[in-house]
């Protein structure tokens, strides 16, 4: 009998209700034997460590055994009022023109997606479809990436249903963007959806996935996407996460980086109780360019929090990694950001930054920039800051016959433009900041509300 | 009426008394000097006027227009008609200068109940404004004074006042700083706009640019006050002189 197992600490009503709806669920989950080994362990290492807490320093800003009071049921599949509800979604990119691939509740759904006509070298299929017929392009890839030591993702491997799988065939250029629109219909439940691209050599892919769902509910998200990216491809990946006010959602970008490649990642948070967005992204082969940005926009008692580890492990990369936050109210939020670069990656040149800005007093912003440095040949730098409105500004526009309100938004658009701007797309760009003004006009309603009050 | 009447106006700003009682009247179709030595109240009384937070008076009352200016918040004084030309324009990283200019000039219109210029004629008479000014349409496509040298920035502050063409324009040391030509070009942009209906109170610690911008009326002001007022005269007087009698007179 091992010793140890009497200092277990006490689980958790969530821990026990997933430790539960694994076992319930194992037998139903799709997969062959390796992917059923592949679940166990990740659900051992999840069994043994518990939910991530705060004495676990990469969750030290968002302690899930808190925050995550009780684990919601497994979601079921979608019914028909739940998937005509969804046709309404992903309205937030306004008219981009994308090739959509809707997912109700975790589960695919192909009457609302496109899958006419694809082009040449792309190869789209659902990860449930994926898994019940062995595909081959799951193997060497699913689990490659989203593995090691983190307890949400071990959780999103031990619990995937359903997912994208998509192949970028090599030399394809894919001009429509991919956007993988995932949805919660509207009852309380928990999904673990699993994507995977693969972005073959010298490819050209734009891959959007949004994650929204309904006010009031308060339904859990755990989704992880693996990306590769080949030599000399070209990717951009924008996320958007605007979930619903009560919703909890964790979401996982892991992200392999061939050489000679370009690679522009964007984040966009907006909606969700508790969002933790976490970004794992490794340059493997030399001379990528990468740029990863985010924005990020709270109110009321939201608390975001985005993590973010490049690991550059080949030599001569550069990544510019640049988050804006906009914290109102009483609002709370995270980035944590660690640049890695490893013995080998010589000539690497990486910078980071992140700012806050705090519309309120009671608004907060936690800032942790992290260099470690294994190289000598290296350009690196990091800076953070957080800080209000800069009122001589807010005055000289005021001075210029503009109302306080608008002379606020114009500032705001500005501070979030600097990240914005680095998306090359100009319709998902403006689409972007069009939500941004919405929420600004938003904001300045409820502030002139206030003050009739 | 006098478009601008200052009364006995007071100012504390950091537990000092800046102003200390100025008088000032200001007629439609004025040019108004306000000359004085560094720390005299000048930019005080400027910002005062334009309405920045920690610049409230602590007695004495402005009337613009017969309006109580204090009264109103700094976008409406804007709106009302007042400009100030800042001595020191600020760079908003971000915000185009076309947007900025376009919403300030809006924002102003719907203030006071006219419509708004859509994007063709907005455009049409700030190009027609730059052009007069002599400012490079490059300029235009930057963000606010980002990257703008000294002289450029002063030129920005101009191309405002000629756009929004208000009332009571006050220069707050708009030569300071400026070599000749850019003086030239900020004396030629308000020349332009001097009209019976229209005031300006120009700030200055130097004659130089009343060289180019004929003063009907030069104040002096020392230790928060007004001491004396004249005309243009005076302005050469200063020149030769110096402001030595003024502070000696103002201490005794």
């Amino acid at each position: 009998m091992n010793v140890m197992a009497d200092v277990t600490v006490m689980k958790t009503a969530a821990e026990t209700a997933l430790a539960r709806a694994y076992a319930q669920a194992r037998s139903g989950l799709p997969g062959d034997g390796a992917i059923a080994a592949q679940r166990q362990a990740a659900f051992d290492l999840f069994a043994r460590e518990g939910l991530p807490h705060r004495r676990i320093e990469e969750w030290k800003y968002t302690d899930l055994r808190v925050l995550m009071r009780e684990a919601k049921p497994l979601a079921t599949p979608p019914d028909a009022a739940a998937k005509a509800r969804a046709k309404a979604a992903g309205k937030l990119l306004g008219d981009v023109e994308c090739r959509r691939l809707v997912f109700v509740d975790g589960a695919f759904v192909p009457d609302l997606s496109d899958l006419t006509a694809l082009e040449r070298g792309l190869a789209v299929t659902s990860l449930a479809a994926a898994l019940a017929d062995n595909d081959p392009a799951l193997a060497g890839h699913l689990g490659k990436l989203a593995s090691g030591s983190d307890v949400a993702v071990a959780l999103n491997t031990a619990l995937m249903g359903d997912g994208a799988v998509i192949r970028v065939g090599a030399g394809s250029t894919i001009e429509r963007p991919l956007h993988l629109v995932f949805v919660a219909a509207e009852k309380p439940v928990a999904t673990f959806v699993r994507s995977l691209v693969i972005v073959e050599q010298g490819a050209r892919a734009m891959l959007i996935e949004s994650h929204e769902g309904p006010a009031g509910v308060d339904y859990q998200v755990n989704a992880a996407l693996e990306l590769f990216v080949g030599d000399e491809a070209h990717v951009d990946h924008v996320k958007i996460i605007s979930e619903g006010s009560e919703a909890l959602h964790v979401s996982t970008l892991a992200a392999a980086i061939g050489g000679g490649a370009r690679f522009n990642g964007f984040t966009f948070t907006t909606g969700g109780a508790v969002i933790r967005n976490q970004l794992f992204v490794k340059f493997d082969g030399e001379d990528t360019v990468a740029a990863i940005r985010g924005a990020t926009l709270l109110k009321g008692k939201q608390h975001a929090d985005t993590t973010l580890v490049v690991n550059h492990i080949a030599r001569g990369c550069q990544s510019r990694e640049v988050f804006k936050a906009v914290l109102d109210d009483e609002a709370h939020g995270v980035f944590q950001g660690r640049i890695i670069v490893r013995p080998g990656a010589q000539r690497t040149d990486a910078k980071m930054m992140t700012r806050a800005l705090l519309l309120s007093e009671r608004a907060e912003a936690d800032n942790k920039p992290e260099l470690e440095i294994f190289a000598d040949d290296v350009q690196c730098g990091h800076g953070a800051t957080a800080g209000a409105l800069d009122r001589e500004l807010k005055f000289y526009l005021m001075a210029r016959g503009i109302p306080p309100a608008e002379a606020e938004a114009l500032l705001i658009q500005a501070f979030l433009g600097e990240a914005v701007e680095g998306i090359e797309h100009a319709g998902v760009r403006e689409a972007l900041m069009e939500v941004v003004a919405d929420w600004l006009e938003t904001r300045s309603r409820a502030g002139a509300e206030v003050e009739h009050a | 009426m006098a478009l601008l009447e200052v009364e006995n106006l007071h100012v504390v700003i950091d537990g000092k008394e800046i102003l200390q009682g100025v008088d000032l009247a200001v007629n439609a179709g004025e040019v108004h000097a306000i000359m004085g030595p560094n720390g005299s109240g000048k930019s005080t009384l400027a910002y005062v006027l334009a309405g920045k937070e920690d610049y409230a008076p602590t007695a004495g009352t402005v009337r613009f227009d017969g309006r109580d200016l204090f009264a109103m918040a700094p976008d409406e004084r804007a709106a009302a008609g007042l400009f100030l030309a800042f001595q020191y324009p600020l760079e908003i990283p971000g915000v185009a200068t076309m947007t900025f200019l376009r919403t300030a000039l809006n924002a102003q219109r719907k203030k006071r109940g006219e419509a708004e210029l859509s994007t063709p004629e907005f455009l049409k008479k700030v190009r027609e404004v730059a052009k007069k000014l002599g400012v490079d349409q490059e300029m235009l496509r930057r963000a606010v004074n980002v990257g703008f040298s000294g002289g450029e920035k002063k030129r920005n502050e101009i191309l405002q006042m000629a756009l929004f063409e208000p009332r009571l324009a006050v220069l707050d040391e708009t030569d300071s700083g400026l070599d000749i030509d850019a003086l030239r070009i900020v004396a030629d942009g308000v020349n332009r706009l001097r009209s019976p209906k229209r005031a300006f109170v120009v700030i200055t610690h130097y004659q130089r640019l009343l060289n180019y911008i004929v003063p009907d009326v030069v104040h002096v002001l020392a230790h928060g006050r007004i001491v004396k007022t004249g005309d243009k005269e005076l302005a050469l007087e200063l020149e030769a002189r110096g402001y030595a009698e003024y502070q000696e007179e103002a201490v005794a």
